[in-house]
């Protein structure tokens, strides 16, 4: 019941960190949407240039993210800024992964017949690729946010803020409500974008499409 | 018209996928491109909506070299239907069907009146289909679909690359029937890719034979089947071909040409000799033999010589003079259908000109069936 109160207590405090987690994870995803479909989309005809991409994006992700974190201020200093940017690394992989899967699982027939009616390169993509691939590039999505969204918990030790902020705090001043306050609402928040995600997905996603197992 | 001259492809520079190819495919023309697999077929077919490009020779379309086309534009105005089916999964059936139209940038109007129409021609309600997704139809809707959207930009000329060999028998006999009677509404120039011979006869205004990238006979089916260039068409078409589809044996292909001709007014004895001397059992009785005219007046079988003590009876007071006179272009079908029916055993067949050209009897049809029947030991 003192979490209740706590939160009652704090709720200003708690709603501005979490607008800030928003903001950090938010931006990030983003970010590594622009960038991350259309690497999705240029690698696909590209096998050496795909291994080498996912490669890459591999090894970011296998960095701990606290270890990232730090390089990322021992770079660029401490802030919001850098913290965006070690997030948006981090989202980057399964959003790349997902757009190159959903590309390349687009029925080659589809395709030709497409080429075959007279379909430039570009009307394929937007017209037959991206409606075909969009609900495994919008899974992509889906766990950058929820990654980011747990990650950025950590954004507090470069100086970012966010609901980490409650937790490491509340760990440094033995206060277990605000340590429950921020663990909690990062996990609701994770929760909800995931849960608005899918209604994305389900929206952009024609009904003629069954969705087959690709997780 | 569609003219394909001294085609060549090769990917790797050694190998000659087609191997200068010539092809010519008139307008309004079903001509089937035919055999087996890797034989270039499909390559062939491909070039001429330049889904892939010939390393050498050129492509005209009613007399217009088709390089000087934009490639979509092309594509646009011919017709392509794929072996699996490949309509939009992602679009109801209608915008499957305006797929090209749209992308002509053709008038809403217009278009919404084409599928309406479209959808009526391959026989699936608009009420019901039009707002379906292809998953939710049956493999045979989906491929009418696929021929809908084929023609929905009203294109001269349609590419099918085994359309139909994906699907059930019945049902591929459905369609095949389906399109050969579009066809006869819409008068297309249809380019038909096949690995199945019996499709290409039952298609085919025109089938062309390929084998190692070249065509090796190009023919209407019955001169294939009657004629077979070489032993690979005839191995590839089949030896017994010819007797699942009596359809393609005329009258002139059964008829014996040697036939006994009798002057009118010769007498029974003499009949009754050249009868032995040719080893026949019937004559035909002309106005003259000498006359080159073949005027047939009747015909006098062993039956009608029975009986007639006084030989100096005239040929022409005996003869039947009431006999069917055959086409030579009628089917042996037909012909057996005539002989049932009217009882006779031997008819006349003559050419565009009425003149005799040949008899049909039954050794003559016995003949011709033991030499189409495929000779087996076991019978």
């Amino acid at each position: 019941m003192k979490l209740i109160e706590y939160v009652l207590e704090n709720y200003m405090f708690i709603l501005e960190k979490t607008g800030e987690h928003v903001q950090l994870a938010g931006i990030a995803v983003l970010l590594a949407c622009a960038v991350g479909v259309p690497i999705g989309f240029m690698i696909t005809n590209n096998k050496k240039a795909a291994s080498i991409v996912i490669g890459v994006a591999n090894t970011i992700q296998t960095i701990p993210s606290l270890a990232l974190f730090a390089f990322a201020m021992s770079i660029f200093g401490i802030g919001a800024d850098n913290a965006i940017f070690a997030l948006f690394l981090y989202a980057l992989l399964p959003i790349i992964k997902n757009t190159l899967i959903g590309i390349r699982n687009v029925n080659p027939a589809i395709r030709e017949s497409a080429r075959g009616m007279g379909m430039s390169r570009s009307q394929i993509m937007f017209k037959v690729e991206v409606p075909l691939a969009i609900s495994v590039i919008m899974g992509g999505v889906r766990i950058a946010a929820v990654t980011c969204i747990g990650i950025a918990t950590i954004a507090t030790l470069i100086g970012a803020g966010g609901l980490g902020q409650l937790i490491y705090q509340g760990i440094g001043m033995m206060n277990y409500e605000m340590i429950f306050a921020g663990a909690i609402c990062s996990a609701l928040l994770a929760l909800f974008a995931d849960f608005i995600l899918g209604l994305v997905e389900k929206k952009l996603t024609s009904k003629g499409i069954v969705k087959e197992d690709l997780v | 018209m569609i003219k394909l001259k001294s085609i060549f492809k090769s990917y790797d520079g050694k190998i000659n996928v087609v191997d200068n190819l010539d092809l010519e495919i008139n307008s309004g023309e079903l001509v089937v491109l035919v055999g087996e697999s890797g034989c270039g077929k499909t390559t062939t077919m491909k070039m001429i909506n330049r889904l892939i490009e010939p390393s050498s020779g050129d492509i005209f379309i009613d007399d217009e070299n088709i390089k000087i086309y934009d490639k979509n534009e092309l594509r646009r105005n011919i017709g392509y239907v794929i072996q699996d089916i490949g309509l939009f999964p992602h679009l109801t059936v209608d915008k499957n069907i305006a797929t090209v139209p749209l992308l002509s940038k053709k008038n809403p109007e217009e278009i919404n009146k084409k599928v309406a129409e479209l959808l009526d021609l391959i026989e699936l309600p608009h009420e019901e289909y039009a707002h379906r997704y292809p998953r939710e139809l049956s493999g045979g809707q989906q491929q009418r679909v696929g021929v809908a959207r084929a023609l929905a930009n009203d294109p001269d000329i349609i590419l099918m690359d085994e359309p139909f060999s994906a699907l059930d028998p019945i049902t591929r006999e459905q369609l095949q029937n389906e399109l050969l009677k579009l066809q006869e509404e819409l008068h297309k120039t249809i380019v038909f890719v096949t690995h199945d011979i019996d499709e290409a006869i039952k298609l085919g205004d025109r089938i062309a034979v390929m084998a190692d990238g070249k065509i090796i006979q190009y023919d209407s089916p019955e001169e294939i089947l009657k004629n077979p260039i070489n032993d690979f068409v005839e191995n590839f078409v089949g030896k017994d071909r010819l007797w699942k589809t009596p359809d393609m044996l005329k009258a002139e292909d059964i008829m014996n040409k040697k036939m006994v001709m009798v002057s009118q007014n010769r007498s029974i004895a003499h009949g009754i000799e050249l009868m032995k001397d040719h080893n026949t059992n019937f004559i035909v009785v002309v106005d003259k033999v000498s006359d080159n005219q073949n005027k047939i007046l009747g015909i006098v079988g062993t039956n009608r010589l029975r009986g007639f003590e006084n030989h100096s009876i005239k040929m022409k007071d005996i003869m039947k003079s009431e006999f069917i006179k055959i086409p030579y272009d009628m089917s042996l079908v037909d012909v057996l259908n005539i002989r049932k029916e009217r009882k006779v055993t031997f008819s006349l067949v003559v050419d565009k000109n009425e003149s005799l050209i040949g008899v049909i009897s039954n050794t003559s049809i016995l003949n011709v069936l033991s030499e189409i029947v495929p000779e087996r030991e076991d019978y």
